[in-house]
C-alpha cells in the first residue's frame, strides 16, 4: 500500500465544521460538524488508524441545529464547544454551548457496532454560552494548552471571554469587549495566541485584524486593510511569538507581525479563489496548511519565516533571545519558500484544514460536499526537515 | 627553323599514330601521352621512362631503341601499297620545301654579314685620327701647369704678408670693441634701454674676456662689465616680482636672466610661481561666477550669471590660453637646462587643470535643467578642443580627466533626459487619468479610451524621440570629442541605450506594473480600472511593435560597436512589458471581478432571505450586475479585440437550453431532499461535479475582451455562490435567488468564453441555494421566464 496516498472519509450530509481532538495527544481524531437544515445534524467523531490505514468513524446527534463552527477543549477530551444555528419562526440564530460526550467515546477507536447508525448517541448539554444580548456566535475559542475553563466566542461585534464553573456545568461571562465603528461589524474569525500567558487573542472583521489582550479586553494593535477584501481566518505561529498568519477573499495568505503592523512579512499567492483557512502546524511552524473554496488544499514550506533555524536547531524557549541574531542569518541563507503540494482531492469549496494534534505530518480537510480528506505531509520532506 | 622542327615533330607523331592504329594495342603507351602537341619535355619524357621499364622498343621512332631496320620492315610487311605510295609522296614534298625555306634563310643571314663587316672597318679608320689629337692636348696641359705653378710661387710671399696684416687688423678691432665693452654695456644696461642688446654684447666680450683675464688690462675691462651685468641682473630680478609683467615681459625677463648664467632652478621657481599666481587670479576670477561651494548640496542657488558656453570660452581662452603660453615658453626657456627637473612643470600644470575641471565641474553642477542641450555640446567641444591643444604641449595635464570630465557631463545629461523623460511620462499619466476622472457633461462624450492611449502612446514616443534627437547632438561628426572611443562604443551602447532607452522602457513597464501590484488595499487611492485597461494595452503595444522601433531607432542613431560590451536584447524586453501587461489586466479583471463580486455579496448578506416575500422582480443589484458588466464590455472592446468563444450556439435555441437547465437545477435537487435519499442527494451532486470541469476562478486571463469578462463573471458568480451557502433560506428566499439566477444567465451568457461556465456556476448557485433552503419548493418556471421578461 502506498504510504502517502489520502485516505477519503465521506459524510452524508454537508459539513463546514472541523477540529482535531486537541486534548487527545496519542490517537488521531478530528470531530466533524455537519450542516443540514431538514435532517438531525451529527458529529462524526473520526478515528484514524496510522498503522492499517483505516477510519473508524463514531456519530453523535447534535439535535439542535446545524453545526457552523467545532471546537475541542485542550484539556478534556470529552468536552467540545459547538457554534449552530437555531431557526424558529423565520428567525436564524446562531448559538454556542458546550457539550460533553459519551464517556466511552472520549477516547479508544473501539468498534462501533455495525449498525453504526441506529445506535447513535446523543451529546449531553453541558451549558448554554447565553447570547441574546450579543448576537450570533461566529466561534468559540479555548484557551490554549489552559485547563479548560475559559472560553471566548464571537458574537457579532462582541468579544465575550467566559469563565466554566461546576465542572463546566455554568458559563459565567467573565468580561467583554465590543468593538464600536461605522457600519455594521461583526467578526468572522478569531484565534487565541498561545504566547503571553494565552493573553492575547486576535479577531478578524471585514477586512481588519485586531489584536486583544483578553485581562483588560482592549484593543493592542490593528491592522487595518490586512486584506483586499474580508479576512477569512486567522492562526497564530505556535513557536514564534508576534507571527500571525491571515487569509482571506483576496486569494491571499498573509503573514504578520504584529509588531510591524503596517507590511506583512510574506504574502502567499498561490490559491484561485477565497481562502477560508490557514494553519500553523503545531511543532514544526514553517509547514502552512491553507483551504480555499477553489477546492484545493496546499501545504506551504515557509522556511524563511519559521522559527526553524539554518544548520542547527535551537530549542523553543531560546528562541526569543535569539531572534535578533535568527534573523541575521536569514539573510546569510539563500531561502527558498514553496509550495510543497497541491491537494485535489476535493471537488467543493474547502472549508476548514486541520492538523492532527496527535501526529504533526498528518492533517484533515473538510469541503462542503462533506468529503473529509485525511493527508500526510510528504515522506522526503519530512525527513529532510526532521534529519 | 623552329618552325622545321615543329614540323618534323608532328610529323613524327603522326607517323606513331599510325604506326601504333596500324599494329593494334602494343606494350607502348596509351592514346593519350601520344596526343598532346604540348611540351616536349612531357612528350619525350614520359614515354621514354615508360619505355625503359618495358621491353625495349625498336619500332617506336621516338624511343631510344629504334631500330630502322625493323621499322621498315614492318611497315613494308603491314602497309598497302597505296598508303606506303602517298607517303612517301607527302615525304618528297615535305623534304621540297624544306630545301627551300633553308636556302632563304641562308641568303639572308649572308646579307647581314657583309653589312656588319663594313660597319667594322670604317670604326677603325675613325680611331686612328682621335688618336693623334689627344696626343697633342696632353702636351698642351702639362705646359699649363707648369706655368700656373711658377706664377703662384711668384705670388706666395706677398700673400702671406697681407694675411698677416689683415689678422692684426681684426684683433685691433676686437680690442677696440673689448675696451669699449663696458661703456656700451652701461648705455644699454640702463633703465628702460635695451637690455636685450647688453646682453648679446656682453654673452659676445665674456668668453674673449675670461680668456685673457691674467692681462691686467682685460681683467679690469671684465670685471667693470661683470658689474654692469650683475646690477643689471638686480634689476631684472626686481622686475620678475613684479606682479604686472605680462607673460610675454616675463618670459623676456627670464631668459635674459638665464643668459646671465643666473642659477635655472631658481629661475625656473620664480618663474612658475610667477605664472602659478597669473593664472590663480583667473581662476579665481572664474570662480567668483560661481555660487559658493555648497557641501550641504542644498539647492535653491541662483541660476548662474553667464550661460556654459560663455564660462567655458572665458575659461579657455584665459586660463587655457595662458597655460598653453606658459608651457610653450617653459619648454624654450628650460629646455636642457640641468637640474630643472622634468616633472616640476607637468606637476604644476596637472595641479592647476586639476583645479580647473573641477570647476568646470562645478559649473557643470548648475546647468539643473534640461536648457539647451547644443549649447551644452558646443561648450564641451570648445573645452575639448582646447584642452587637446594643452595636451599636445603637456601629455601628462590630465588627458583621462578631461575626457572623463566630458563624458561625465553627457552622461549626466542623458541621466538627467531620462528622468524628465519619466516626468513626462507620468504627467501624461496623470492627464489620462484626469480625462478619465474628468465628470462628463450630458450627451457629451469624453474622449474614448483608444483616442487617451493613441494620445498618450504617440506623445510619449514622440518625446523619447526627441531627446533621442537631442542626445544625438552629443555624437555628431563636427563635436570633436564624439571620435573619443568612450563616445563611440560605450556612450552609443551604455548611456543612450541602456541607460536612457531601455532604462525607460524597463521603468515604464515598471510604473505600469506598480498599477497592479502596489498594495492598493493599503492606503494610497487606487488607480482606475480603467487607466489599468489602459496602461495593459499599452504594454502590450509596447510588445508587439513599440519596443522593437524603438530600438531600431537607437541602433540606427547610435550603432553599436561589435565589440561593445553586451547589450539587452529586444526579446527580453518584450517579455518584461508583456508580463506587465499580463499583470496589469489581471489586475483589472480581478478589481472589476471584485467591485461586482462586492456588490453581490453585501446583497445576499443583507437580505433576510427567511422572511422575504413571495418574488415579484429580478432584483434591482442584479440589473445592476448586468449593467455594469455591459459597461465593462463596452470599456475592454475600446481597446482589446473580441476573442474566441466556445462553441456559439444561435440565440433562441441558447435561450431555451438556459431556460430549461436553469429551472431544472433546483426541481432536480428539491425532490431528493425528501427524507427517505440523503445518500442520493450526495451522490447526484458528486455525479454532477464529475461532469463539470474545475473552474479557476482568479486565473490569468488571455488579451481579449471575451476573456477579460469571462473572468469577471466567473469572480462575480462563484462569490455569489459562496455567500448563498452562508445563508438560510426560506421558501420565497429560494424563488428570489432562482429567478436572479435566471436573469443572470439571460443576459450573462453572450459576454462568456464559454456560456457553460456561466451556465455551471448559476446550476451550482441554484443547487447550493436549494440545501440552505428550510422549504425548498421552486416556482414555476414560466412564471419565473415571465418575471425575468418583464425586469
Amino acid at each position: 500500500m502506498e504510504d502517502d496516498a489520502p485516505v477519503i472519509y465521506g459524510l452524508e450530509f454537508q459539513a463546514r465544521a472541523l477540529t482535531p481532538q486537541t486534548a487527545e495527544t496519542d490517537a488521531i481524531r478530528f470531530l466533524v460538524g455537519t450542516q443540514s437544515l431538514r435532517y438531525d445534524n451529527q458529529i462524526h467523531i473520526i478515528d484514524f488508524d496510522d498503522e492499517n490505514n483505516i477510519i473508524n468513524k463514531n456519530v453523535l446527534l447534535h439535535q439542535v441545529g446545524e453545526i457552523w463552527h467545532i471546537s475541542a477543549s485542550p484539556a478534556d477530551k470529552g468536552v467540545l464547544a459547538t457554534c449552530y444555528n437555531k431557526t424558529s419562526d423565520s428567525k436564524v440564530m446562531t448559538c454556542a454551548a458546550v457539550w460533553r460526550m459519551p464517556k466511552e467515546l472520549e477516547s479508544g477507536s473501539h468498534e462501533s457496532p455495525d449498525d453504526s447508525s441506529s445506535n447513535t448517541q446523543t451529546l449531553e448539554l453541558l451549558c448554554h454560552l447565553d447570547n441574546t444580548a450579543h448576537g450570533n456566535m461566529a466561534c468559540v475559542m479555548w484557551e490554549p494548552m489552559g485547563d479548560g475553563k475559559k472560553i471566548i466566542s464571537l458574537a457579532d461585534n462582541n468579544v465575550l471571554l467566559w469563565d466554566l464553573q461546576e465542572s463546566s456545568a455554568k458559563a459565567v461571562l467573565s468580561s467583554s469587549a465590543a468593538l464600536e465603528g461605522k457600519g455594521q461589524l461583526k467578526f468572522t474569525s478569531g484565534r487565541w495566541s498561545p504566547h503571553h500567558n494565552c493573553t492575547q487573542i486576535a479577531t478578524a472583521n471585514d477586512t481588519t485584524v485586531r489584536g486583544w489582550d483578553t485581562r483588560s479586553m482592549r484593543q493592542i494593535y490593528c491592522i487595518e486593510n490586512a486584506h483586499g477584501q474580508l479576512v477569512r481566518d486567522l492562526d497564530f505561529n505556535p513557536n514564534k511569538q508576534y507571527y500571525l498568519a491571515s487569509c482571506g477573499d483576496d486569494c491571499k495568505v498573509k503573514f504578520w507581525d504584529t509588531r510591524n503592523v503596517t507590511e506583512p512579512v510574506k504574502t502567499l499567492e498561490e490559491h484561485s479563489h477565497w481562502v477560508w483557512n490557514v494553519r500553523y502546524n503545531h511543532s514544526h511552524d514553517q509547514l502552512i496548511l491553507t483551504g480555499s473554496s477553489d477546492s484545493r488544499v496546499i501545504l506551504s514550506n515557509m522556511v524563511s519565516i519559521s522559527s526553524e533555524p539554518f544548520g542547527h536547531m535551537v530549542d523553543d524557549d531560546e528562541l526569543s533571545d535569539q531572534e535578533d541574531q535568527h534573523q541575521e542569518e536569514k539573510i546569510k541563507e539563500p531561502l527558498q519558500d514553496s509550495v510543497i503540494a497541491t491537494y485535489e482531492e476535493h471537488e467543493d469549496s474547502v472549508y476548514a484544514v486541520e492538523w492532527s494534534s496527535a501526529d504533526p505530518w498528518l492533517f484533515a480537510s473538510l469541503s462542503y460536499d462533506g468529503r473529509l480528506v485525511i493527508n500526510r505531509v510528504p515522506r522526503a520532506l519530512k525527513y529532510h526537515i526532521l534529519l | 627553323m623552329a618552325d622545321g622542327e615543329a614540323a618534323g615533330t608532328d610529323t613524327g607523331t603522326d607517323t606513331g599514330t599510325e604506326t601504333d592504329t596500324g599494329s593494334g594495342p602494343g606494350p607502348g603507351p596509351g592514346p593519350s601521352w601520344r596526343r598532346p602537341h604540348g611540351p616536349l619535355q612531357r612528350y619525350y619524357g614520359l614515354p621514354a621512362a615508360e619505355a625503359a621499364e618495358a621491353a625495349p622498343d625498336p619500332i617506336d621512332i621516338n624511343g631510344p631503341h629504334f631500330d630502322p631496320e625493323v621499322y621498315l620492315a614492318k611497315v613494308r610487311s603491314e602497309c598497302p601499297l597505296g598508303q606506303l605510295l602517298a607517303r612517301e609522296a607527302a615525304l618528297g614534298r615535305e623534304i621540297r620545301a624544306l630545301d627551300s625555306d633553308m636556302q632563304t634563310l641562308l641568303y639572308e643571314n649572308y646579307n647581314k654579314f657583309i653589312s656588319a663587316t663594313d660597319t667594322i672597318r670604317k670604326m677603325k679608320v675613325d680611331f686612328r685620327r682621335m688618336e693623334a689629337e689627344m696626343d697633342d692636348l696632353a702636351a698642351n696641359m702639362a705646359a699649363i701647369s707648369t706655368s700656373s705653378a711658377r706664377v703662384s710661387a711668384a705670388l706666395q710671399d706677398r700673400h702671406r704678408r697681407g694675411a698677416q696684416l689683415a689678422g692684426v687688423q681684426a684683433l685691433l678691432r676686437k680690442l677696440q670693441s673689448l675696451v669699449e665693452v663696458p661703456g656700451r654695456l652701461r648705455r644699454w644696461a640702463a633703465p628702460g634701454a635695451d637690455p636685450a642688446r647688453a646682453l648679446h654684447c656682453y654673452a659676445r666680450a665674456r668668453a674673449v674676456l675670461r680668456h685673457y683675464r691674467h692681462l691686467p688690462s682685460f681683467r679690469a675691462i671684465e670685471d667693470e662689465s661683470h658689474a654692469i651685468m650683475a646690477e643689471l641682473a638686480q634689476r631684472l630680478r626686481a622686475r620678475l616680482r613684479d606682479d604686472t609683467l605680462d607673460p610675454k615681459e616675463l618670459t623676456e625677463c627670464v631668459e635674459m636672466l638665464l643668459q646671465l648664467e643666473e642659477p635655472p632652478e631658481e629661475l625656473c621657481e620664480e618663474f612658475l610661481s610667477h605664472a602659478g599666481a597669473r593664472l590663480e587670479t583667473e581662476l579665481a576670477a572664474l570662480e567668483a561666477e560661481l555660487p559658493p561651494a555648497d557641501p550641504s548640496g542644498a539647492a535653491a542657488t541662483p541660476p548662474p550669471a553667464s550661460d556654459i558656453l560663455d564660462f567655458v570660452d572665458r575659461g579657455s581662452s584665459a586660463f587655457v590660453g595662458n597655460l598653453c603660453l606658459l608651457a610653450a615658453s617653459y619648454r624654450s626657456l628650460f629646455e636642457g637646462c640641468p637640474g630643472v627637473g622634468d616633472g616640476r612643470l607637468e606637476a604644476f600644470a596637472a595641479a592647476l587643470t586639476a583645479r580647473y575641471f573641477e570647476l568646470l565641474e562645478r559649473r557643470l553642477a548648475l546647468e539643473r535643467g534640461l536648457g539647451d542641450t547644443s549649447l551644452l555640446v558646443r561648450a564641451l567641444d570648445r573645452f575639448h578642443r582646447r584642452l587637446r591643444a594643452l595636451l599636445e604641449l603637456l601629455p601628462t595635464a590630465g588627458a583621462e580627466a578631461g575626457a572623463a570630465l566630458v563624458a561625465r557631463a553627457a552622461g549626466e545629461r542623458v541621466a538627467r533626459y531620462l528622468r524628465a523623460l519619466q516626468t513626462f511620462f507620468l504627467g501624461c499619466l496623470g492627464d489620462v487619468r484626469q480625462a478619465l476622472a474628468a465628470p462628463r457633461p450630458p450627451g457629451k462624450e469624453g474622449p474614448g479610451l483608444p483616442d487617451l492611449l493613441a494620445t498618450l502612446s504617440s506623445s510619449v514616443l514622440g518625446q523619447l524621440k526627441a531627446v533621442l534627437a537631442y542626445v544625438q547632438l552629443f555624437t555628431t561628426k563636427d563635436v570633436a570629442f564624439a571620435s573619443l572611443p568612450y563616445f563611440k562604443g560605450e556612450f552609443c551602447v551604455e548611456a543612450v541605450r541602456e541607460g536612457l532607452v531601455v532604462a525607460f522602457v524597463r521603468w515604464l513597464c515598471r510604473t505600469a506594473r506598480g498599477f497592479a501590484d502596489s498594495p492598493t488595499e493599503r492606503g494610497a487611492p487606487a488607480a482606475p480600472p480603467a487607466l489599468l485597461l489602459l496602461l495593459a494595452r499599452l504594454c502590450l503595444d509596447y510588445e508587439a511593435t513599440t519596443i522593437s522601433y524603438i530600438l531600431t531607432l537607437t541602433d540606427e542613431q547610435f550603432p553599436p560597436e561589435d565589440t561593445g560590451p553586451a547589450v539587452t536584447p529586444g526579446p527580453a524586453l518584450c517579455a518584461e512589458a508583456r508580463g506587465a501587461a499580463q499583470r496589469l489586466l489581471d489586475h483589472y479583471v480581478q478589481v472589476q471581478g471584485a467591485a461586482v463580486a462586492q456588490m453581490l455579496r453585501k446583497s445576499v448578506e443583507t437580505r433576510d432571505w427567511l422572511g422575504t416575500v413571495e418574488p415579484r422582480n429580478v432584483r434591482a443589484v442584479m440589473k445592476r450586475v448586468v449593467e455594469d458588466i455591459t459597461a465593462i464590455d463596452v470599456q475592454v472592446g475600446q481597446l482589446f479585440e473580441e476573442g474566441v468563444r466556445r462553441a456559439q450556439s444561435s440565440d433562441s435555441s441558447r435561450r431555451a437550453f438556459s431556460v430549461y437547465s436553469s429551472s431544472r437545477a433546483p426541481g432536480r435537487y428539491a425532490p431528493s431532499y425528501t427524507p427517505s435519499a440523503p445518500m442520493d442527494t450526495h451522490l447526484l451532486s458528486n455525479i454532477q461535479k464529475l461532469f463539470s470541469e474545475r473552474i479557476d476562478i482568479f486565473s490569468p486571463v488571455e488579451f481579449n475582451k471575451v476573456s477579460v469578462l469571462t473572468g469577471i463573471i466567473k469572480i462575480s458568480l462563484k462569490t455569489l455562490l459562496e455567500c448563498v451557502r452562508l445563508r438560510t433560506l426560506g421558501r420565497f428566499g429560494l424563488q428570489q435567488v432562482q429567478v436572479d439566477g435566471h436573469y443572470l444567465q439571460l443576459y450573462l451568457w453572450r459576454f462568456a468564453a464559454d456560456e457553460r461556465v456561466v451556465q455551471g456556476l448559476l446550476d451550482e448557485v441554484a443547487a447550493s441555494a436549494a440545501h440552505r433552503c428550510l422549504d425548498p419548493v421552486p416556482m414555476e418556471h414560466s412564471v419565473v421566464e415571465l418575471i425575468c421578461e418583464r425586469g
